[in-house]
């Protein structure tokens, strides 16, 4: 009875994200939490009362070690996504960032109809992330590049490594450590607005589409209905073309 | 003021200071003095004093602009007397506005002179900003804007001088709303000269007279960072030599200016130090002949030295409040609204979609429970 109207679908498995591309997620989730948490402390540290002498303790030390340890990894790991994005598979490849084609347009503003506005259509629209999502991340991208040039461009006088004086340039572009600090810590909440809604969005489409979407950020699997794979036998955007 | 010689046959510091009656003794301390001051090695104490002994002293034009005449004030209470007694006071100054004693037609003719005659020797020194608006009425000097003359004194200058954060950057006359372009003189200077930014508010004394002694005995300027601060005293921030320090690093500080902590000294960065910003040699050199600098007297640096530090947050805060929200607000509070904003809004979005969706759930929900029941049999 429920077969009146009720069409199983047969699902195919694709490997969406590959393994690099989790191991890069996950690490970058790591360190922007440590990051993140490592940074209010450093911008406003808590009130400790203490017994012992200054030269017993080192707490801020500490976390601002971790913040810059973290801050090693974040880097190297963003200049891995971006190597990636060239190497990496037809998901992971910097197009899928870019708004340069007609087509991108298109889809971002389907997605815009679908998702936030909540109108009738279909719901599967890509099979890696949609064209909105893509813009996101490359907005993402950005944010990373800021926080990398105004974060090295703070530690490079406390280094003496060549790779942090690369950004000395910075703070002087800026007029100097004051505002390239301010922006370094207006630019954080990006990450946590970004987060929110991130997480967020995983759960929505695990829900309206049920096609593991939480679960391909472990696996790399993803699900996709035969009949919509038949249809695309290359990723095409947008069903509607 | 003799201007009459040219400056070969110019009497030469050493000489100077002979007639001023200072002992050689006297002189060989100063010596010292500015070399370590510049950050030289030892060996080059002597290249120091055989440059001021042979060297005929360099012409200096002072200008005074916008400014509270601090810098002034900073570089004669500068540690050793031979600093504002020899090089500013008796020999080399031709020309300023505070410390000559002729006035009127007399200074400007002796300004004149000193530029017809060392064309391409002189040093000119500029304290205070320029104000542009209104073509330069907001400051004139003899009949001319600080524009015109700032123009005129550069052309022939073999360097110029900016003292102090008003010519550096402008300082607290540039800061908002600028009513009268007060403008740092780098963005002004149209001559190819080179160009040395000394800010402070006031520069240290010792630096000023460093940067002096620099230009005397090696006749170049110091080397430059990318602002074009000699890096002999800008390089490092003042918290890199501030003996508080530790406190930073164990996370130990002051919450208030009258609690326990403030009398055991702690890190002042809770109650808005800017030394971690902030880039100066006060915490080595300190002030009034190396007696304290402000984090030793108790009080946080305010970041006098740096661009736009009017501008760039609260004295007393390290959080900065965010232009357009109010003063009370910084990038935190606004954080934590649009964070609450998002949050109703992805509260919103998910009722919305158990609404607008429903019959989409439905139907993947059916269609799983299918696969169940059929599993089951």
């Amino acid at each position: 009875m429920a077969n009146k109207y009720l069409h199983i679908h047969r699902l195919r498995r694709v490997y969406v994200w590959e393994l690099p591309v989790r191991f890069y997620h996950w690490l970058n989730a790591l360190v922007i939490i440590a990051l993140i948490a490592t940074g209010f402390y450093i911008a406003n540290p808590l009130a400790i009362q203490s017994q012992h002498e200054a030269s017993g303790q080192y707490t801020m030390g500490w976390i601002r070690y971790i913040h810059f340890a973290a801050a090693y990894l974040f880097f190297f790991n963003f200049l891995f996504r971006l190597y990636w994005g060239f190497v990496g598979n037809k998901y992971a490849n910097w197009k899928q960032f870019l708004p340069i084609s007609k087509k991108f347009f298109k889809e971002m503003w389907y997605v815009f109809r679908m998702d936030i506005m909540m109108l009738k259509g279909k719901e599967h629209m890509s099979i890696g992330h949609n064209a909105m999502a893509g813009f996101i991340y490359f907005l993402t991208f950005i944010a990373f590049l800021v926080q990398c040039l105004t974060g090295f461009g703070l530690y490079a006088p406390m280094s003496t490594w060549w790779l942090p004086k690369l950004f000395t340039w910075v703070p002087a572009v800026f007029g100097g450590d004051i505002l390239t600090r301010q922006i370094h810590h207006w630019s954080m909440w990006f990450f946590i607005l970004f987060a929110v809604i991130h997480v967020y969005l995983v759960f929505y489409h695990d829900y309206v589409e049920g096609r593991g979407e939480i679960s391909s950020m472990g696996g790399g699997w993803k699900f996709i209905e035969e009949e919509v794979f038949e249809r695309n036998h290359h990723q095409t955007p947008n069903p509607e073309n | 003021m003799t201007n009459d010689a040219s400056p070969n046959t110019q009497p030469t510091y050493y000489q100077e200071v002979e007639r001023k009656g200072y002992s050689r003794r006297d002189f060989i301390g100063f010596v010292t003095m500015m070399t370590a001051f510049m950050g030289l090695e030892k060996s080059a104490i002597g290249q120091v004093a055989k440059a001021l002994e042979t060297k005929p002293r360099i012409p200096v034009i002072w200008l005074h602009f916008q400014e509270c005449t601090c810098c002034s004030e900073s570089f004669i209470r500068s540690s050793h007397p031979i600093v504002a007694d020899i090089l500013l006071d008796k020999i080399s100054l031709d020309y300023s506005e505070t410390l000559m004693a002729a006035s009127g037609f007399q200074a400007e003719e002796a300004m004149k002179n000193t530029m017809t005659k060392y064309k391409g020797e002189y040093i000119l020194c500029v304290e205070g900003s320029v104000p542009t608006g209104a073509d330069g009425v907001y400051c004139m000097i003899g009949g001319k804007t600080s524009m015109q003359i700032l123009e005129e004194a550069a052309a022939g200058a073999k360097a110029v001088i900016a003292w102090g954060s008003c010519a550096s950057n402008g300082c607290v006359q540039s800061a908002k709303p600028n009513p009268t372009k007060a403008t740092p003189i780098h963005k002004l200077l149209k001559a190819n000269v080179p160009l040395i930014k000394v800010p402070g508010c006031p520069p240290i004394g010792e630096v000023m007279a460093g940067v002096i002694v620099h230009l005397v005995t090696f006749g170049k300027i110091p080397e430059l960072d990318r602002v074009g601060r000699p890096k002999a005293f800008y390089s490092k921030r003042v918290h890199d030599s501030c003996y508080r320090r530790p406190f930073y690093d164990a996370g130990l500080f002051v919450e208030t200016f009258d609690d326990e902590n403030a009398k055991k000294g702690y890190c002042l960065y809770k109650v808005g130090c800017k030394g971690p910003s902030t880039y100066n040699a006060c915490g080595v050199m300190k002030w009034n002949n190396g007696t304290s600098y402000p984090i030793q007297s108790g009080h946080p640096c305010i970041g006098c030295s740096e661009e736009n530090y009017w501008d760039n947050g609260r004295l007393y805060e390290r959080a900065s409040a965010f232009a357009g929200f109010g003063i009370e607000a910084n990038a935190d509070t606004l954080g934590k609204v649009a964070l609450a904003a998002t949050g109703v809004a992805v509260a919103a979005h998910a009722v919305a979609t158990n609404v607008r969706k429903k019959k989409l759930i439905f139907e993947l929900e059916k269609e799983g429970k299918q696969s169940e029941q059929e599993l089951k049999s």
